[in-house]
């Protein structure tokens, strides 16, 4: 069963060949016996997944049909969940049991979907690697002495390893690309604004945005539709009716214009990622797309905008986290000052009193229009960019990191070198295009991704091309051995 | 030396919207603690921000009042700083682009003329919650209530320049926000609070001095007292070679002082950016068109039409037209009268007496505009004379009659105007007093004044006060000089 | 521009983060390599290019204002640390 897509899993469901309970019980089954070997997991909510299932098998057999109907997945673990530990892979928020559902997660439990726990993440969705974690690292299933990608790397491991279809994430500068593409998975980062983010516990607030793992195209298209819609809670949510995924994915790809910024295939990319990106180039041409060589000249400046604006933003959003309304106190406070210092203190990892730093420094007085706002222009620069590529092409394409997946602790001490895994996708994040990733192969056994970029509100000419891709490849049915 | 007194003050007035800025829990006073505070207002992680329409009306509706400029654009900005009635770490304000521009005020003094106060312009944010010293085991309590009601901080320029114009200033906007209906300025709950920025400079020095603050003053009375109790302690300070600091003080009332609050202030860097969580408010030109014709009559235009249709000095107009209940009182009155000078005599005198003796506002005064103008049409028409009138005035705010007729009518107080009756009664009172009018006949010009004021007592006395003053003047010299 | 340590210590501070002296040196190195990595920004020509706060450039949608929430008071107050009376304790705050 756990082999099974989330496409799969709803025909099935849909033809009775098993119950969404019998389901709940194999995959709880599954975690509890593969999960320690990867860490995925944070809380596993077995009774109230059980639960649901049920719930879901009732309505089902009251006639209610629809695609999540009793399909299993996990929640990254910086959406609220009401009355669920909701701890964004940190010590400071322990004990906080959220006291709502996010806007994803009512949608989802809505549909049917049966939440089986959540997800480990990097502290706050800062990293790449999923190994800032107060509950530890996570492994990815490939090699589980690597690093799975981050911040969503509990969500990509748990579904990489089978012990779950689907995952919901985020992605702030690449974080359910670049795991996706770490883990042979497919991820997709949708437009700025296209899912809602009340209850996605803040990191980056104009950067920000929820979206689906998952083995296919297929399966995201499944996902997204359920999540994105506009929300009357967010201001940031755009009120715009949203496409048919499902229908957008059988489109034939003639005509398809394909941009390849040479800047993406410049130094830092390991060069046997490039030929693979090729071979996907190579593939799509066969299915009616043409290429063409584009330039995105500001793609190198979005590293340092990204590591001042994301900074900035999160200094000011985790300013809440003070031991006074939620979460974790410090014992025995002398008084004020000391409450906020040591609440904080201990309570926020390393990388996020790093990043807090950069960005109250990026905000002070005297260092505002030479960082924030410098930082913001930039920003339109990288915006104008991908608006005069896509008056060219309708999709770009590129290697989502220029890196396979490392070794666990190889970049511990040098942050700013897993900064610069994220030089692909972090523009995206900054224009506010939605990016996918899709499984492109495999070198020395580590997986590699190919990343598409869209105009603003083409996620479904992505999840298209993506499909139609997978039409003709089988990358992405490839399981880690062991799970 | 020869000061000038500089000062500019920030006003928080506090919407009355029925719901907060930026969620939806009830804007309440008085209410158990944190009953009234949402996941918003908690600054629960992963909640969001969304604009109430409201407070951006009531701002757009000031801002026209005060004649500014209101952007097509308006951001929000985070002003990040740490304190516990803060509950996300930052208050979501307006820095770079507030929702009102420059304008003006202006306020009538003492001496009648008019000033006008700059205002440099007025931004919505959002308020803090309270702490609660009362101890705690050693603790304080947090109540947030008020976390993110609607505020509206309107900042004036150093235009005024004394404690007295700054009074004026303050009474000028509070009248402004109730007349607009967007502020019930109950300074005592905190609806109304007042920051003064005081400082001092030799007379004809161009630049200004370095000014200190004075936070959170809440009373008229006390505007004027911490203000001229600031000026004091500055040019003291400053005769006796010291340098005034820039810094926050609080006016402490019971020791009539001001005092620096803990220098944790000076350390403060905001770190202003434009809030990631809301976009650029836009502000259409047809939507201040219909706020505008909404408006209803500003105290200045009231003011200007009083004298222009009542015949008003500015002073009298400046007065009525202070408040919108008070003016519409005196309007009524005014229309039930016909008399609009009486009728400003009488809501500017006996009427304010009696508020003001027995602590109520226009509001709760205990005779009505109908009844006042009831008496006043008596008055006009004889029925009884300007004295009799405060006789029945008082008897009205005791409740002993519906109307002034009734208790003219139950007091039998009507003015006797029968010229024959008074004759008669006038004659009584020569018969009785006929020294006194022999010695008036003999006397000259000069002191027949002082005994005639004699003669007009002695009639009232026999009539009990009921006679028409007029007519006893009138018929008492013909019968005396014969 | 490179970080001393004074200036360290005052960036914790306005962050409220309590920094021990043994982190103290290694943050200071650590944030220094990141602002090496930002200051690439400096050698961008964006003369006359805006600002740009939020990727699409909308607009802000209003609310009706409308009283919409209750009394939850119990249910929030059930995961805070310190609380008594309906109040959130905190060390005690000087004014």
């Amino acid at each position: 069963m756990h082999q099974l897509t989330l496409t799969e899993i709803a025909a099935a469901l849909a033809a009775k060949d098993f119950s969404a309970e019998e389901l709940t019980r194999n995959l709880l089954q599954r975690i509890e016996q593969l999960d320690p070997q990867l860490n995925s997991f944070i809380t596993v909510t077995a009774d109230a997944a059980l639960a649901q299932a049920r719930s879901a098998d009732a309505r089902r057999a009251a006639g209610e049909t629809g695609a999540l109907l009793g399909a299993p997945l996990a929640h990254k673990d910086l959406f609220c969940t009401q009355g669920v530990l909701t701890s964004c892979g940190s010590k400071i928020l322990t004990g906080f049991q959220a006291p709502y559902d996010a806007t994803v997660v009512e949608k989802l439990a809505a549909a049917g979907a049966v939440s089986l726990g959540k997800l480990n993440m990097d502290e706050f969705a800062m990293g790449s690697a999923n190994e800032s974690s107060h509950y530890g690292p996570v492994k990815n299933p490939w090699d589980v002495t690597r690093v799975p990608g981050g911040s969503s790397g509990g969500s990509a491991a748990a579904v990489a390893a089978r012990l779950l279809p689907a995952a919901t994430g985020t992605d702030t500068g690449g974080s359910i690309r670049q795991p996706a593409a770490l883990t042979n998975l497919t991820g997709i980062k949708p437009t700025y604004g296209r899912v809602s983010r009340w209850g996605m516990i803040a990191f980056a607030s104009s950067l920000d945005q929820g979206g689906p793992l998952a083995r296919t195209a297929e399966d995201c298209a499944l996902l997204l539709q359920a999540m994105a819609g506009f929300d009357p809670k967010d201001s940031t949510s755009v009120d715009q009716p949203v496409d048919d995924y499902r229908a957008a994915l059988q489109q034939p790809l003639s005509g398809l214009r394909i941009g390849l910024p040479k800047e993406y295939f410049g130094a830092g990319l390991d060069a046997r990622i490039g030929e693979q990106v090729l071979a996907v180039v190579e593939a799509l041409k066969k299915l009616g797309a043409t290429v063409k060589d584009i330039s995105l000249p500001n793609l190198a400046h979005a590293i340092p905008a990204y590591y001042v604006i994301a900074p900035a933003e999160a200094s000011s959003n985790l300013s809440r986290f003070d031991g006074v309304r939620f979460g974790y106190r410090c014992e025995n406070p002398v008084n004020l000052e000391d409450l906020y210092k040591r609440s904080r203190g201990e309570g926020f990892g390393a990388e996020v009193k790093r990043r807090i730093m950069v960005g109250t420094y990026a905000l002070s007085a005297g260092y505002y229009d030479a960082y924030y706002l410098k930082a913001q222009r930039i920003r339109r620069l990288i915006k104008n960019d991908f608006v005069a590529a896509f008056a060219e092409v309708d999709v770009i394409l590129g290697p989502t990191t220029p890196n396979l997946a490392w070794k666990l602790g190889e970049k511990g001490d040098d942050p700013v070198s897993a900064y610069l895994e994220d030089l692909y996708t972090i523009a995206a994040n900054l224009a506010g295009i939605p990016g996918l990733s899709m499984p492109a192969g495999f070198i020395d056994g580590l997986p590699v991704g190919v990343q598409l970029l869209g105009n603003y509100f083409q996620e479904g000419r992505l999840l298209n091309v993506a499909h139609q891709y997978q039409q003709v490849s089988d990358w992405h049915r490839q399981a880690p051995s062991g799970f | 030396m020869q000061w000038e007194t500089v000062i500019g003050l920030e006003i928080h007035a506090q919407l009355s919207t029925q719901s907060k800025i930026f969620s939806g829990s009830a804007v309440s006073f008085g209410a158990e603690p944190n009953v009234h505070a949402s996941l918003i207002d908690l600054g629960m992680p992963g909640t969001l921000p969304v604009l109430n329409a409201e407070a951006v009306r009531m701002a757009c509706k000031f801002g026209l009042a005060i004649d500014a400029e209101i952007a097509e654009r308006n951001v929000f900005a985070r002003k990040n700083y740490f304190y516990p009635d803060l509950p996300k770490g930052y208050q979501t304000s307006q820095m770079d682009h507030p929702i009102v521009g420059k304008g003006h005020l202006d306020i009538t003094l003492e001496d009648g003329t008019v000033k006008r106060i700059g205002i440099t312009r007025a931004h919505l944010e959002e308020n803090a919650g309270k702490s609660l010293h009362e101890d705690f085991h050693g603790m304080s309590g947090i109540d947030l209530n008020r976390a993110g009601t609607p505020l509206l901080e309107i900042v004036s320029e150093p235009d005024i320049r004394s404690a007295k114009e700054a009074v004026a200033y303050v009474k000028a906007i509070h009248a402004l926000v109730r007349y607009l209906g967007i502020c019930d300025g109950n300074m005592a709950e905190g609806s109304l609070r007042c920051d003064c920025n005081v400082s001092v400079r030799p007379k004809g020095q161009d630049t200004f001095g370095t000014r200190a603050e004075i936070k959170n003053v809440n009373s008229f009375r006390f505007i004027e007292k911490a203000i001229n109790h600031e000026i004091q302690r500055q040019i003291e300070l400053i005769e006796d070679g010291g340098k005034v600091v820039q810094e926050t003080r609080l006016y402490d009332p019971n020791k009539d002082e001001t005092r620096s609050m803990r220098s944790k202030e000076e350390a403060n860097d905001y770190r202003y950016f434009p809030c990631p969580d809301l976009l650029p408010v836009v502000i259409e030109p047809a939507f201040l068109e219909e706020v505008r014709s909404q408006l209803p009559e500003l105290p200045t235009e009231k003011r200007d039409r009083f004298q222009r249709e009542y015949g008003l000095s500015v002073y009298d107009a400046s007065v009525l037209s202070a408040s919108r209940e008070l003016a519409d009182y005196f309007e009524e009155v005014q229309q039930v009268s016909g008399d609009a000078k009486l009728a400003a005599n009488w809501v500017m005198g006996e009427l304010s007496s009696l508020l003001n003796k027995q602590d109520l506002d226009i509001a709760q005064s205990p005779v009505s505009a109908a009844q006042l103008g009831g008496l006043i049409l008596r008055i006009k028409d004889d029925t009884i004379s300007g004295k009799i009138a405060k006789m029945v005035f008082e008897a009205l705010a005791a409740g002993e009659g519906a109307s002034a007729d009734a208790i003219i009518e139950a007091k039998g107080l009507k003015q006797v105007t029968d010229s024959g009756a008074i004759e008669a009664m006038l004659d009584e009172v020569l018969a009785a007093n006929a020294a006194q009018v022999e010695q008036y006949r003999a006397s000259d010009e000069a002191k027949r004044g002082k005994m005639f004021g004699f003669f007009v007592g002695q009639a009232m006395k026999a009539s009990k006060g009921k006679a028409n003053p007029g007519q006893v003047n009138q018929l008492l010299k013909q019968k005396l000089e014969g | 521009m490179a970080l001393e340590r004074t200036d360290v210590e005052k960036i914790a501070h306005l962050a409220r983060l309590g920094l021990d002296e043994a982190d103290l040196a290694a943050t200071t190195a650590t944030l220094n390599d990141i602002l090496s990595l930002v200051d690439q920004m400096q050698a961008v020509d964006t003369t006359g290019v805006d600002p740009l706060a939020h990727p699409l450039e909308a607009t802000q949608r209003l609310r009706p204002d409308q009283a919409t929430e209750g009394d939850r008071r119990e249910a929030y107050q059930a995961i805070a640390p310190a609380v008594e009376a309906g109040l959130y304790l905190v060390p005690k705050v000087i004014e």
